[in-house]
């Protein structure tokens, strides 16, 4: 039976192998040489410069700027989604009329849990393109065209939107708005985790609870929240790299893709900004180099504090 | 006797059914309580229902209007008539006949590739020891952490490197693309796969073997078959995943000079919204978004249970 396993094991691997290395591992490494060059990507000679990139990268204002936009979506694309989403999923399933506590689900909660998941299905360019056209920045588009006619804002000066840099508690307007579209597009999709999970939770804890003459609310928080600490944290994680891809839509959105005034660039942004238009792929590979030290530790650190023993029932 | 009507869920619950005359904690006040949770449930669930649903529905009737409605009329949800003539034109002039050929052909190459490869390389890293196999296995996770913004300058120069030599691997093709998609779907589809082949059971395949059967037939006869549902979880990730993609085709699908652009549907709809400041074709760019909804809709509407279940199973697993 040992005869030909080598042989069929190399063969299986093979493909795959060179294939992922060609195409995800290789440009990973090369990254590594090239930040410590000064390529400029339309010629294929490069000189050696060390760690010269890296010293500009530091005191570049455009990365430290990107950074601290993606350090607020990292944190507030999760924050927000997650609550949301725990409310609506906790709405769903304990909200309907019925004596026990915590099992009973509004009616309809299938046809709510289908449409909440409706943005998922959807690619993020789209739903880019199509808050375009609710954000316009004149009378004609939805969000606007609304806000006048209820008489919110006045019609000879509508709302910017994306293309808006003045702060809103201390970060610029067009971030809120593109962080209001992560939240509408991924809350339908974490309330159907958070409810399958709240699904499985054993319904004797829930009536033992009950008994104990604890009420809804106080279950939810006390019991049900407790026993979603897995979903949460993996929640947690999973917004975390949505909140890095954020580019998309500063990308679809945007004027000058990162603007107005680089009031929206985000690490990628700036990596395609270097490489494909000022024709610096050195120190764009730098900067990549930056996202990828900034994306382990993320990730270490995220490991480590939702990491905590495993409630087993 | 036991009650059969309800079948026995858990322990005590299912051994001790409730005596008919157990006091309720304050029964009148808590059903009280309960009718107003429960509206306030609803309302809450409608508002955020409505919000997903009224920029997709306004979507699809500005696709229905004249321009200047569009500009006149921009917040009705019903048009005056129904022009069907955007969708002709966005279909013909706007070029989505052949991006929905070119996205086909992407995904249905890219996807099944991948379940492929995938697969194979999960199951042998799962069940086979061999020196290096638990190296490979984690330069298969590693892809799953970093960005795919990271690697864009050296693909972009790979690309054009192995172009040169091999004409269809180079930019705006796509076998190249169906490749990178592959390649960048592994992680996660090896991942995946990798744990649902560990729960098969051992006997059947030793059962196989004893029988004769080669290692590759018992694959393609035995395992593969049986971790269906896995694949078909795992296989929804990837046609959304890969029906979605845009930043790959954007950095790589350039045609040279003169060439005919080949550009999947995420690709043609941002090129659709940067010209729309020279062209201001409003209602065929409306067309545009809902003919690149609307079939994505249906599907999932009709398969929602399995898609629900593949993309929440795939994120926990």
């Amino acid at each position: 039976m040992r005869h030909g396993k080598a042989r069929f094991v190399a063969s299986f691997l093979a493909v795959p192998v060179v294939l992922y290395a060609y195409y995800v591992l290789w440009p990973y490494i090369q990254d590594i040489f090239y930040s410590l060059t000064n390529w400029g990507g339309y010629s294929d000679t490069q000189e050696f410069v060390g760690l010269d990139n890296y010293v500009r990268l530091i005191h570049d204002e455009l990365i430290r700027k990107a950074f601290w936009h993606s350090v607020f979506f990292l944190v507030t694309v999760p924050v927000f989604t997650i609550a949301l989403a725990l409310l609506f999923a906790f709405l769903l399933n304990v909200g309907g009329r019925g004596s026990r506590a915590g099992v009973r689900g509004v009616w309809g909660s299938n046809v709510y849990k289908v449409i909440f998941f409706f943005p998922q299905v959807l690619s993020l360019v789209l739903i880019a393109i199509m808050w375009g056209a609710i954000y316009r920045g004149d009378g004609q588009g939805l969000l606007n065209g609304l806000l006048i006619k209820i008489g919110l804002v006045d019609a000879d000066k509508p709302l910017a939107f994306v293309a808006d840099p003045t702060p809103f508690l201390g970060v610029p307007a067009v971030l809120w708005w593109l962080l209001l579209i992560a939240v509408w597009g991924g809350t339908g999709f974490y309330m159907v985790l958070f409810s399958a999970a709240m699904q499985s939770i054993p319904k004797d804890i829930f009536e033992a609870a009950t008994l104990d003459g604890a009420s809804r609310v106080k279950t939810f928080f006390r019991v049900t929240l407790p026993l979603l600490r897995d979903s949460v944290s993996v929640a947690w994680v999973y917004l975390g790299f949505i909140a890095l891809d954020m580019y998309a839509l500063v990308y679809v959105m945007t004027p000058n893709q990162g603007g107005p005034d680089n009031a929206s660039e985000v690490f990628a942004s700036v990596i395609n900004f270097t490489a494909f238009s000022k024709g610096q792929f050195g120190y764009a590979c730098a900067i990549a180099v930056a996202l990828g030290i900034f994306t382990l530790l993320l990730a270490a650190v995220q490991l480590r504090v939702t990491r905590r023993e495993r409630i087993e029932y | 006797m036991s009650t059969v009507t309800t079948p026995p869920t858990s322990g005590v619950a299912g051994v001790k059914p409730a005596p008919a005359g157990k006091p309720r904690p304050t029964g009148g006040r808590a059903s009280a309580g309960d009718v107003a949770l429960s509206g306030f449930s609803h309302l809450f669930l409608l508002v955020w229902g409505a919000m997903v649903v009224l920029p997709l529905l306004w979507v699809v009737m500005s696709s229905l209007k004249s321009d200047a409605e569009i500009i006149k009329n921009p917040l009705s949800l019903i048009p005056d008539s129904l022009h069907w003539d955007n969708f002709t034109r966005a279909w013909t002039k706007g070029g989505f006949s052949g991006v929905f050929l070119d996205t086909v052909i992407i995904v249905g190459g890219g996807v099944l590739l991948t379940m492929l490869l995938g697969s194979m390389a999960a199951y042998v890293l799962a069940r086979y020891e061999f020196p290096g196999n638990r190296v490979i296995y984690y330069l298969f996770l590693a892809g799953l952490t970093l960005p795919v913004y990271m690697a864009a300058v050296p693909l972009f120069k790979g690309t054009e490197l192995l172009g040169n030599s091999i004409p269809f691997l180079g930019y705006n093709q796509y076998v190249m693309l169906i490749l990178v998609y592959t390649a960048w779907s592994l992680s996660f589809t090896i991942f995946f796969m990798h744990s649902f082949f560990r729960t098969l059971p051992t006997t059947v395949a030793e059962a196989a073997l004893v029988d004769g059967a080669s290692h590759t037939s018992l694959f393609f006869r035995v395992m593969l078959p049986m971790a269906k549902p896995g694949l078909i979880s795992i296989g929804i990730f990837n046609v959304i995943g890969q029906w979605n993609q845009w930043y790959l085709p954007v950095l790589l699908m350039q045609p040279a000079g003169g060439e005919e652009k080949h550009a999947p549907i995420a690709q043609a709809l941002i090129g659709l919204s940067v010209n729309q400041g020279y062209k201001s074709d409003w209602s065929g760019m409306f067309a545009g978004i809902t003919m690149a909804m609307l079939p994505v809709l249906a599907v999932y509407i009709i398969f929602q249970r399995q898609v629900q279940a593949g993309l929440t199973g795939s994120i926990t697993k």
